[in-house]
């Protein structure tokens, strides 16, 4: 049985299978919706992530399937103190497939090891967020109608933004992809990033302060948020932030076909007079979220098979 | 040449990252070894690597040893028999290691489920690096 912990947990191939599952359901949803009839997705949720949690219950219900679970560690058993084994143990008996959120790094791992369902890891603390990634991949495959050959602006936060982290181990296993790290120098990608991902393989990156001049070359911008805790100072944010707003002006400087994508939810990072550029994908990138689950609960399922096109 | 001097039989364990010395004493419950005398001689001169620690035990000792290298890369065994040296063992690093790394990321699952295994994979051969499978966090025998 697959679960799915980590971004990397599919390979190129089984992920290509995947993304294109999901593009045939964008093009077709009422093929799909009553393949999980039957099946339930339990939303086993230890934190409360409202997004997150509906975009997996819509998947499941839009599959004709039914879903259960809970949506804090305060209704649920954790909070008599069972453990992420003993719980998962009686979840398996109730559902056939389950999606996890917890606080601490590595519980959907140990949940994975007791299952007998597959197991999808929600978000685990500021560690994997894998069904964010392949949300990225479906926009990215979807709208550029490819994975390879891109130049890919990142901006704002870069130490401690995940999605980040986790877009950049995805997309250096496809050809010919480069990186523009636009953020300030308190918030660049961690060491470890750069010397053992992105050096070890001689992937082309390059990193900067200010967005303008680098906009023309990017074939896609994806954008994070920067906040303001992850500053010593008040003047510090002050003096940066405005640097890492993306607003109209900046976007004159951008391709037409130039992408941007967001994880969402933003604050301020985007102004909102760009919401109508058809070149800002954050609002379709938030709905492919729906489809990308989708095809990964059909896919762990065994769903994927021929006679559904 | 390595000072075994005092030592008739028993085993020299060289080459400890410096620091690490305490560590290895504690894992391998070298307090309990009543047969043993023990000594930890710390900060030592090394060419190799400018400092190091080093553990000299005399008497038998019952304790596995061949797992250490996943506590300090680089350490080297010896092993004394009437006072000279008849084996030296550069040890491999184990590719997982179950309950002898301990994670201290207080993020990680392990900092709340106290009964979960602590189990560590060899990330990088050449540096030594191991990484919780939990949290992916080095292992970091400072702190
Ligand atoms: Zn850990």
């Amino acid at each position: 049985m697959k679960h799915v912990i980590s971004p990397l947990d599919l390979s190129v191939d089984e992920l290509d299978a995947v993304l294109s599952l999901a593009e045939k359901i964008i093009d077709h949803p009422e093929n799909y919706k009553t393949v999980c009839q039957g099946k339930k997705l339990a939303t086993l949720f230890y934190e409360p992530s409202t997004r997150t949690r509906l975009s997996f219950e819509a998947a499941m219900l839009n599959l004709g399937g039914n879903v259960l679970g809970f949506s804090s560690a305060d209704s649920s058993s954790a909070s008599k103190g069972e453990s992420v084994a003993d719980t998962i143990r009686v979840i398996s008996s109730y559902a056939d497939i389950c999606a996890m959120r917890h606080p601490k790094e590595g519980a959907p791992l140990v949940a994975a090891q007791y299952s007998s369902i597959p197991v999808i890891n929600a978000g685990d603390g500021g560690h994997n967020h894998p069904t964010q990634t392949l949300t990225d991949l479906l926009t990215i495959k979807k709208l550029k109608g490819r994975l390879n050959n891109l130049t890919i602006g990142l901006c704002g936060d870069l130490k401690f933004g995940r999605t980040v982290h986790s877009l950049i181990r995805a997309m250096i296993r496809y050809d010919n992809v480069k990186f523009v790290m636009i953020s300030p120098d308190e918030l660049r990608i961690p060491d470890y990033l750069r010397t053992e991902v992105l050096d070890a393989q001689n992937i082309p990156y390059k990193e900067v302060n200010v967005l303008e001049p680098v906009m023309p070359e990017l074939d896609l911008l994806y954008m994070t948020r920067v906040q303001r805790e992850r500053f010593f100072n008040e003047e510090d944010y002050i003096r940066l932030k405005d640097s890492f707003i993306l607003n109209a002006k900046k976007m004159k400087y951008a391709r037409e076909d130039m992408l941007v994508l967001h994880p969402l939810p933003r604050v301020n990072e985007i102004s909102t007079e760009i919401d109508d550029d058809p070149r800002a994908v954050y609002f379709k990138q938030a709905q492919y979220g729906v489809y990308a689950r989708m095809a990964l609960i059909m896919t762990l399922l065994g769903l994927d098979g021929d006679g559904l096109c | 040449m390595l000072n075994i001097s005092g030592l008739k039989n028993g085993v020299v364990i060289d080459h400890i990252q410096a620091g690490g010395a305490f560590e290895i004493y504690n894992y391998l419950n070298l307090d309990k070894e009543d047969d043993c005398s023990v000594a930890i001689i710390k900060n030592a001169k090394s060419n190799k690597t400018g400092k190091k620690d080093m553990i000299k035990i005399e008497g038998p000792i019952r304790a596995d040893l061949d797992i250490l290298g996943a506590l300090s890369p680089n350490l080297t065994i010896n092993i004394i028999k009437d006072g000279t040296i008849v084996e030296k063992r550069h040890l491999s690093l184990p590719e997982t290691v179950t309950n002898i790394l301990k994670c201290r990321n207080p993020r990680c699952i392990t900092s709340i489920e106290q009964e979960l295994p602590h189990k560590f994979k060899l990330a990088d051969k050449n540096t030594g690096i191991y990484r919780c499978i939990y949290c992916e966090q080095r292992y970091s025998n400072r702190s």
